[in-house]
């Protein structure tokens, strides 16, 4: 086996100095881009604001880990100069071409197929694709097909891993709260390479920067650094957990210089009802919702009112409870063009937004409805959702749909947007699922119009399209299928540094009460209620599903999960003995609801909701241990022993 | 993660296992639950030539009193409900991994595998109990406190099997107590402590923060500061040596409350 | 190389094995018995638990030689002529799986834990699942699936 070959091969190596540390990184060489945002005039209403408050977070790398390690099978066709790739990559996406550009192979000769259920990613998966290369390039070599899986000790070390960043916020407030300027300066860890498509952890919020909060002078500095350690990607989140603990910490920070309960404070600044579609300084056009409603929802669900003030009596009593909250915006369905905003506009080349997917239904001769997908869900549910929505539109039993959710870059309908990330599937994967089954209802309608026979069963009518194509309705296809593709109309591409970063936006408002043992630092969890608009939801069973793991990985990120290098750039949580994910005796069991803006832009009316509290829970959890502690300086994970230093800082 | 090429030998019999051990000298080990060697096999962190399975000598699966002790056979699981007549052990036993790999993992091998951080030896030496080893010479006793010399390593010989395990059993006034601190639920403990009380007699040991479990000779009115003052904890990339100095006082201090208030009880 | 004769749900399997060859690649590779899920081989994960004479354990930490004689039962020994269990039938309602790699091992760990006349208790449930990740559910819904076969 591989690993055998492997201790065959001796590796000399030079040292060089390692840069670790991304703040170090900062200073010297490995910055690889540095650029500035502003909307509106901060310099002046900084200037102008009567409190202004600085504060400085930092979060941690921390990963997806799903059970499922990477694997790919590869096979090299010498014949016609092909590949073909099983992987359980999450694309095609943006980066099938990546691949095939690496492999000098014309985009066609790349066939990369994922299977129909493959375990978790969370993100993660996106990153496979440089390893359907590396195996392209052995099975070419050797001239066989190569099998790799992927072990726990190489995912942790070199799959991928989120980015990690310290961001100085500066936010001006007027007395009464009202917050007037916003300004961030953040230093984004991406790790030893710029892999696509990084630096986009650092872009995909950027219509976001604002959050929930009407603020019209927004700035930005990113800064993207490079670390000897593991290099970055997707992650559950995707920058919004990263963004949301320098925002939502600054305003409970905020609150306590200004002496405001912290949801008041945030109740003065959301987005109010009757704003929307609401236009972000930075770009975003926020399409629906109730934001003071679901903050209403969230402290009444908490008892808000209740807990802070036994808090504050078991504070009194000596205790360390505290109660913190954290309202975000959860963008979904991501433009694509979005990355480009790390180039001036000057340098950016064509126009970029993709953001579309694609569908194909078919219905054979006796009335088979076959679904093809090219989603690549991984337990979310894709496959019951859309043969509901089928089954729905063409009038048939759900069971009556066979969905295929194989996707195969040879055969399935995809777009440079398709796979499963950003939370796209409810928005434009079923939104293309929606397209296609209306198309074909218009055609079976036009069908049984033309035969005279509005009851014709759907045998009928298939059994037309197939069998006597001239009874069919003058200038219509024969057979019957439709291949819908659907974009979300909303995202054009950037325009100047103003980008629609994503289609879809929902709401989270998350309300955690914490208590810390003085004498081990440990922080448990006494109650956590999550509280989310995102739109219509297409199935609740799985809706839910998706908020308790988002829960769960941002839970992870806020008390246990870390990864960690030496000063050498040695990876020290190597294992799952050190890389502490979370089991169920450890994670809070979430009080849960819903609130239902659809979205006027989406056909369905449904957003994207898989990575909500994944953004909201490190600063919500964040919140309240500085809430129990009474302290600013908290930045996760909280760790017992990290929580134990504060306690003796 | 897969091990490097080892020789296989299923011992039947404790005199086979021996043999086996004997003729391959430093080059094998024995194979019990294997629910920490498996692991480091896999990791390829150790290679042996050999491993000689014990899991099917039957004459080494007895749990029986003795003496005023529990007499621990060498393929008895950290599962086994027989171990719960022990109190000390009901204590600890919840916390040595999980269900799962208690169902496999034995008593002896912990014992044998000897990690600073497990539950058991820290049992073992607090309780002053013994390890039963066989040898081609004969069969030896090794009380706890001097089998356990370092990390991972112990005063048996090569060639020598631990056949056997011995754990006291308390007065019926002696309190138990059992206390630690770990990240997550079954993790291998930051810092534990265990305390015997019995009237005005308080015996206590520590583990994780010491290369072996560590009787400490601790000042009854304040047991908790006087042992984090006679440890050397070292920092890890979970703890600070100053937090593991401090948890020493916390667990020592929670182990002997409950300690003595079950032997007031 | 050694001979070998296991039974694996119910059948028995003749096979030449390298000593080395794990439980769980023997499970999968040899007898194609996917079921049984790998997620870190070294025993924390919990995925590829299988019964092992009567008793859950991981097959990641036992060498397929050792099963020689022995009685196992994978994943795919639960439903008998195709009837999911009353575990199997609680976890599809509860939404108990997402990606479902994880499901295997903890459907074994509470297979077993149930045969044994348990679990009593909710805390026992979530006292077995610290032995096992999932990084879909939260596992709040997986606890609700049990408690609802044990009647705890």
């Amino acid at each position: 086996m591989a690993e055998d070959a492997l201790e065959l091969v001796d590796v000399e190596y030079e040292p060089l100095e390692p840069v670790v540390d991304l703040l170090a990184a900062a200073e010297g060489d490995a910055c690889v881009s540095d650029r500035s945002f502003a909307y509106g005039d901060v310099d002046a209403a900084l200037a102008a604001a009567d409190v202004v408050v600085r504060h400085r977070v930092r979060f941690h790398r921390w990963s997806c880990t799903p059970v499922e390690c990477y694997g790919v099978v590869a096979q090299w066709n010498e014949a016609e100069e092909s590949l073909t790739a099983w992987a359980n990559f999450q694309g095609p996406f943006t980066l099938h071409s990546v691949a095939a550009a690496a492999l000098g192979l014309p985009g066609a000769r790349l066939r990369l197929v994922t299977p129909p259920d493959s375990g978790g990613s969370f993100g993660i998966k996106s990153a496979v694709f440089a390893y359907v290369v590396l195996m392209g390039l052995a099975s070419r070599k050797l001239g066989v097909p190569v099998r790799w899986i992927e072990d726990r000790l190489e995912h942790l070390a070199g799959s991928s891993a989120a980015t990690g960043r310290s961001t100085q916020v500066e936010a001006g407030f007027t007395t009464d709260g009202e917050l007037v300027a916003l300004r961030y300066d953040a230093v984004e860890d991406v790790g030893a390479y710029v892999r696509a498509p990084e630096p986009a952890t650092l872009y995909r919020m950027h219509g976001s920067l604002s959050g929930g909060y009407r603020v019209r002078n927004v700035a930005a500095r990113n800064r993207v650094v490079l670390t000897n350690t593991v290099p970055s990607g997707l992650n559950r989140g995707f920058g919004g957990p990263q963004l949301y603990l320098a925002l939502e910490r600054t305003m409970d920070v905020a609150a306590g210089r200004l002496e405001l309960d912290p949801a008041e404070l945030r109740r003065r600044n959301l987005v109010r009802a009757d704003d929307f579609p609401y236009e972000t300084p930075s770009g975003a056009l926020y399409d629906s919702g109730d934001y003071e409603g679901c903050l209403d929802d969230a402290l009444a669900h908490a008892g808000w009112d209740a807990r802070r003030a036994e808090a504050t009596a078991a504070r009194a009593g000596g205790r360390l409870v505290g109660v913190g909250m954290a309202c975000v915006v959860e963008p979904s369905i991501s433009n694509m063009g979005y990355i480009t905003l790390a180039e001036p506009s000057a340098e950016r080349g064509l126009p970029k937004s993709g953001n579309a997917e694609g569908c194909t239904i078919t219905v054979s001769p006796l009335g088979g409805i076959t679904v093809t997908l090219t989603t690549t869900p991984q337990g979310q549910g894709h496959r019951t959702v859309a043969a509901q929505i089928v089954a729905d539109r063409l009038g048939v039993e759900p069971q009556d749909v066979t969905v295929l959710s194989e996707s195969d870059t040879s055969t399935s309908p995809w777009t440079v947007s398709s796979g499963n990330y950003s939370s796209r599937f409810s928005g434009v994967g079923a939104g293309a699922v929606a397209v296609a089954a209306e198309r074909l209802a218009e055609r079976m309608a036009a069908i049984r119009e033309h035969l005279g026979d509005p009851d014709a069963s759907l045998r009928r009518v298939a059994g037309t399209a197939h069998w006597n194509p001239e009874s069919l309705p003058p200038g219509m296809d024969a057979g019957l299928a439709v291949t819908a593709y659907y974009a979300a109309p909303n995202l054009l591409p950037p325009d100047g540094d103003r980008v629609a970063s994503s289609a879809a936006h929902g709401f989270v408002v998350d309300v955690a009460v914490v208590e810390v043992d003085r004498d081990t630092g440990r922080v448990s969890v006494l109650d956590y209620v999550t509280v989310h608009d995102a739109g219509r939801l297409l199935n609740p069973l799985l809706a839910e599903g998706q908020v308790r793991g988002g829960l769960a990985h941002g839970a992870a990120a806020a008390l246990f999960e870390r990864l960690v290098w030496d000063d050498d750039g040695n990876l020290l949580t190597a294992s799952f003995m050190d890389y502490s994910c979370p089991t169920a005796p450890d994670l809070p069991t979430p009080r849960i609801g819903h609130r239902e803006s659809p979205s006027p832009f989406l056909p369905l009316g449904a957003k994207g909701l898989g990575e909500g509290p994944t953004m909201s829970a490190p600063a919500a959890i964040a919140n309240a241990v500085a809430d129990a502690l009474g302290r600013d300086d908290v930045d996760p994970p909280f760790t017992p022993g990290r929580v134990w230093e504060l306690l003796e800082r | 993660m897969k091990p490097a090429p080892f020789r296989y030998v299923r011992a039947e019999t404790t005199d086979e296992a021996v043999d086996a051990l004997t003729r391959e000298g430093d080059d094998a080990k024995v194979l019990a639950g294997g629910q920490s060697l498996v692991p480091a096999l896999n990791m390829r962190l150790v290679r042996p030539g050999v491993l000689v399975d014990v899991n099917r000598v039957g004459e080494l699966s007895g749990v029986a009193r003795e003496n005023g002790s529990l007499a621990v056979g060498a393929t008895v699981r950290q599962a086994d409900a027989r171990l719960l007549a022990h109190p000390l052990l009901a204590e600890a036993l919840p916390h040595v991994g999980h269900v799962v790999t208690r169902n496999r993992g034995t008593v002896c091998g912990s014992v044998a595998h000897a990690d600073p951080a497990a539950e058991l030896p820290l049992c073992l030496v607090l309780l002053g109990g013994t390890v039963r080893a066989r040898g081609r010479g004969g069969t030896r006793e090794i009380s706890a406190s001097d089998f356990f010399v370092s990390h991972f390593t112990t005063a048996l010989e090569p060639g020598e099997l631990v056949v056997e395990t011995t754990w006291p059993l308390a007065q019926d006034d002696t309190g138990t107590g059992f206390c630690e601190v770990a990240q997550r639920r079954g993790d291998y403990a930051l810092c534990m402590a265990g305390a015997l009380a019995r009237g005005e007699e308080l015996r206590v040991a520590v583990g994780s923060v010491v290369d072996r479990p560590t009787l400490l000779d601790v000042d009854p009115e304040r047991p908790g500061e006087s042992a984090a003052a006679q440890v050397e904890p070292w920092g890890t990339v979970h703890a600070s040596a100053a937090y593991l100095r401090h948890l020493v006082r916390v667990v020592v201090d929670r182990a002997v409350a409950q300690a003595r208030t079950r032997a007031s009880t | 190389m050694t001979e070998i004769a296991v039974t694996v749900n119910g059948r028995l399997y003749r096979e030449a094995v390298e000593d080395r060859l794990l439980l769980s690649d023997f499970l999968r590779g040899r007898l194609g018995l996917t079921g049984t899920h790998v997620g870190c081989e070294h025993g924390v994960c919990g995925a590829c638990t299988v019964r092992f004479d009567g008793v859950a354990a991981r097959s990641c930490l036992l060498f397929a030689v050792q099963a020689d004689g022995a009685e196992i039962v994978t994943v795919e020994g639960l439903a008998r002529n195709g009837a999911l269990t009353p575990l199997q039938e609680a976890f599809r309602s509860h939404h108990a799986l997402q990606c479902g790699f994880c499901t295997p091992g903890i459907l074994i760990a509470a297979d077993e834990l149930l045969s044994r006349g348990g679990p009593t208790s909710r805390e026992e449930i979530v006292d077995l699942l610290s032995g096992h990740l999932c990084r879909c559910t939260g596992y709040t819904p997986i606890v609700d699936a049990i408690a609802e076969v044990a009647g705890a």
